[in-house]
């Protein structure tokens, strides 16, 4: 007997759909299976922004801060350091340090210095400002990612979308503490400043303004324990986390717990350096806008290392220490959109959407034997291992199953038995004809072969177009559906044609077109 | 199991006229109810935010209308049973942006003594989002009809590309004016089933165009309407099968899959419906109404089948070395 590689690809396309289908279905947790979408399973979406301008705004601070630092250290006179219109201004009191000061600002780049008469002005070019908010949301998303590892849920999704956007997924999140837990450990900034407090002024700070403060270069800042207690700081922090290195919960002497911080090697100069000419000023450690102590320093602190105390619980000293260790947020996010599913919500859909599938696939195969016989049956396998191949694909590139998915597969369902109809609706046309079962079959399936190349070509065509112009849902739907026509290809044109080819000599011998075809056969010759 | 008498020829062109008159009212009825009373969109496009609760025991909805009247986000919220007594859904136009402070927190708080509850979806579109999904879904959908128009002049002609596309904005308009007029949510699950609609539509019509086109070069008739109604009534019992058994799975969808799948299942319904009846009825006749003439396709395809000859007579002597 000849091959008939027709069948065997059938058997290899059957194959090969059970065998990676097999996993979604049993989920065991060997072999790739089918995600299931958030709608179905329940969890938590987010479609997060990015306040890229309050990157800028930090940067220009650190530049204040180093500025002010190198002139520190160099003994280089200034006067009246501070950010003003997103510009670092100060005045150079001793003309003879202008090449010294001019020399160090050339190397921070991104930056346009404007000096007249000792009067310093320092901005960042537009191209930095761009770049920083770039680098702002990537930053983000990886900060977010950290985070979200060390929290220890299944899976979490976070990615890119856009230009300025980030999505979160959490499939495992159930209730809604849990929901709470993760939303606040992603949206805390964490960053973390070491402070001055400003002697000086400190006694007044009940009586000072906001817009007198800035006008001596200081900022009002709330207690982290006790609110009504306010504390006068230099706006032009000493550090910023940027200089962190680790964090980790440790205890303090009354066994409560605290967070122990080290710094890099720059940041343990700078702070070495601060602490030394600081000894009985007060340093105040500020984290996300709150002072949460501010003690008087003793001595110099070398070493580069340092302790946040509060009024914690374990979990958010953990929480804390995790964001913390993650790096800050360079700019804080905001909520653009949000979906929470209910495990239960999820299991109803499920639930609903396979009784409809399954009992609309029922009624389809029984009406399709009624019709055709024999031939309905064969179609009826066709769809089945169609459906399999589909299942099998979307396992294997990891593609997600969502309620517009669902669209997909129905509209899919509806074509795959459309192809098979188109075929024996021909087929039979041919036997009419009175032409012999072989020829027949040939010329019903070149025939049918022709309109669904060019009906399924134009869907296909219109499925790229919606893949790569849609979003989310739209996506899921484009790539369902173009699966499924390739694959009812396969299983229509190909698969069907092979077991009609095998049967052949018996259909004709038989002669029983009723049973075969659905249909009575006048020979019109 | 036949249906259609196989050697019959239905005038189906014959009834154009009334058709037309059909399509045409329902057509411009469907645009006229989308233009005043529109769709009500879901929070996907408008954004704001949706909260559904599930009672154990039949919802106190007065109860929850009056909790939720007292908070600023929910004050012109609208309360509605979801499927069964025991369930509601909270809509609102406000949204929140802030991570700490979520709208489904606050939702809790507020319901807090109506009964035993679960939250079991909180869905908050921020108003930006919405936008952006309008501009992108419109762009998608128009690049691809631009797409099948390409494809079908390419494989057919151009008069039959514009009557294709004629025909699925005629099925997709009045599908959706079925959807406003009966106000069910238009959401993300609507652009779903308006692909769906739109893959239907564009697949019937192309079995019907694939059958034009083989009558035209194989019958010696040279009368375009005979043409057709032969092409229409061939296809006849392959056009009722197929819809039938679509219809059996969106009719299943519609009736079992609940109300959060509404938005889905309705359009869908509809389509199909209006789907099939525009491809027995309208797409065809509309090429009639194209002047499409056979003489000059016939023309058109003999003078292609000359230029191919000839291509191969130049290879062949080519291949041969025969310069």
């Amino acid at each position: 007997m000849k091959l008939n590689y027709r069948v065997v690809l059938l058997i290899i396309a059957t194959v090969f759909g059970l065998i990676f289908s097999l996993p979604s279905f049993t989920q065991s947790s060997e072999g790739k299976k089918i995600t299931l979408g958030l709608d179905l399973q329940g969890g938590l979406h987010m479609l997060l922004g990015v306040k890229t301008e309050e990157a800028v705004n930090s940067q220009i601070k650190s530049i204040a801060s180093g500025v002010k630092h190198f002139a520190e250290r160099n003994d280089i006179l200034i006067e009246g350091i501070s950010v003003r219109e997103g510009k670092v201004v100060f005045e150079l009191l001793d003309g003879d340090d202008a090449t010294t000061m001019d020399e160090h600002l050339k190397t921070i780049e991104g930056t346009v210095v404007h000096a007249s008469e000792g009067k310093y002005a320092i901005s960042i070019t537009p191209e930095a400002v761009e770049k920083l908010k770039l680098q702002a949301v990537d930053q983000a998303i990886e900060t977010i990612r950290n985070r979200l590892d060390q929290f220890g849920l299944a899976e979490p999704t976070v990615a890119k979308q856009g230009i300025d956007k980030i999505l979160v997924e959490l499939p495992g999140i159930k209730t809604a503490e849990e929901e709470q837990r993760a939303r606040e450990l992603i949206s805390r900034a964490a960053k973390l400043e070491l402070m001055a407090v400003d002697e000086d002024r400190s006694m007044r700070v009940n009586d000072l303004s906001e817009a007198e403060a800035a006008s001596y270069g200081d900022r009002i800042l709330e207690d982290a324990l006790q609110p009504q207690m306010k504390h006068l700081v230099n706006e032009i922090p000493i550090l910023d986390g940027t200089m962190l290195t680790d964090a980790q919960v440790g205890y303090d002497q009354n066994n409560r717990p605290v967070i122990n911080f080290s710094l890099n090697s720059a940041g343990a100069q700078v702070f070495g350096d601060f602490t030394g000419k600081s000894v009985g000023k007060r340093l105040a450690i500020v984290l996300d806008g709150k002072v949460y102590s501010a003690p008087v320093i003793n001595e110099r602190i070398g070493g580069g290392s340092g302790q946040i105390s509060g009024n914690y619980t374990v979990a958010e000293a953990n929480d804390l220490a995790i964001a913390l260790r993650s790096g800050a947020l360079l700019a804080p996010i905001y909520m653009l959109e949000k979906r929470s599913v209910g495990p239960s919500l999820g299991a109803d859909s499920i639930k609903a959407s396979l009784l409809a599938l399954v009992s609309g696939f029922v009624l389809v195969m029984i009406f399709m034997i009624m019709y055709y016989g024999l031939a309905g049956i064969i179609a009826n396998l066709a769809v089945v291992i169609n459906i399999f191949i589909i299942l099998a694909m979307m396992a294997l590139l990891g593609a997600t199953l969502t309620l517009p998915g669902m669209a997909g597969i129905v509209l899919h369902i509806g074509l795959a038995v459309d192809a098979n109809i188109i075929i024996n609706e021909r087929v039979r046309e041919q036997i009419r004809l009175g032409i012999g079962l072989k020829r027949a079959l040939h010329e019903g399936y070149s025939k049918a072969m022709r309109a669904i190349l060019d009906s399924n070509i134009t869907q296909i065509i219109a499925c790229t177009i919606l893949y790569v112009y849609g979003t989310g849902a739209i996506k899921g739907f484009a790539v369902t559906l173009s699966m499924g026509i390739l694959a009812s290809m396969l299983t229509a044109i190909v698969g069907t044609y092979g077991i009609f080819q095998l049967f052949t000599n018996r259909i004709e011998k038989s002669k029983n077109y009723k049973m075969w075809f659905g249909m009575t056969r006048k020979v019109n010759a | 199991m036949e249906l259609f008498k196989e050697d019959k020829v239905y005038n189906f062109l014959g009834k154009g006229k009334i058709f037309f008159v059909a399509s045409f009212v329902l057509f411009f009825l469907a645009i006229a109810l989308i233009a005043t009373k529109g769709f009500s969109f879901g929070i996907d496009f408008t954004g704001g935010t949706v909260v559904q609760v599930k009672y154990q025991g039949p919802a106190p909805i007065d109860k929850v209308r009056e909790a939720l009247e007292k908070d600023e986000l929910f004050k012109h919220a609208a309360v509605s049973e979801f499927g069964s007594p025991e369930e509601i859904v909270i809509k609102t136009a406000a949204s929140t942006d802030g991570l700490s402070k979520d709208i489904g927190d606050v939702t809790r708080e507020i319901l807090k003594g109506t009964g035993e509850f679960e939250i079991r979806r909180v869905d908050m579109v921020g108003p930006k989002v919405g936008d952006e999904l309008r501009v992108k879904g419109l762009t998608a959908f128009l690049l691809t009809l631009g797409a099948i128009m390409a494809m079908v002049t390419f494989r057919y002609e151009w008069r039959f590309a514009l009557a294709a596309i004629i025909a699925i904005v005629h099925d997709i308009v009045i599908t959706f004016g079925f959807v406003s007029y009966f106000e069910i949510d238009f959401n993300i699950e609507s652009v779903a089933a308006l692909l769906m609609i739109l893959g239907y539509s564009i697949h019937d019509t192309i079995i019907v165009y694939d059958r034009i086109r083989e009558h035209i070069q194989e019958s010696k008739n040279s009368d375009f309407v005979m043409i057709v109604n032969e092409a229409v009534s061939r296809t006849q019992s392959r056009t009722t099968l197929t819809s039938l058994t679509v219809f059996f799975v969106v009719l299943t969808l519609f009736l079992f899959g609940g109300d959060i799948m509404l938005g889905f299942s309705f359009p869908m319904l509809v389509g199909v419906i209006i789907g099939t009846y525009s491809s027995i009825f309208v797409a065809a006749q509309l090429v009639v109404w194209t002047g499409f003439s056979v003489g000059r396709y016939r023309e058109k395809m003999a003078e292609k089948q000359k230029m191919q000859a000839e291509k191969e007579k130049m290879r062949a002597q080519f291949e041969q070395g025969i310069v």
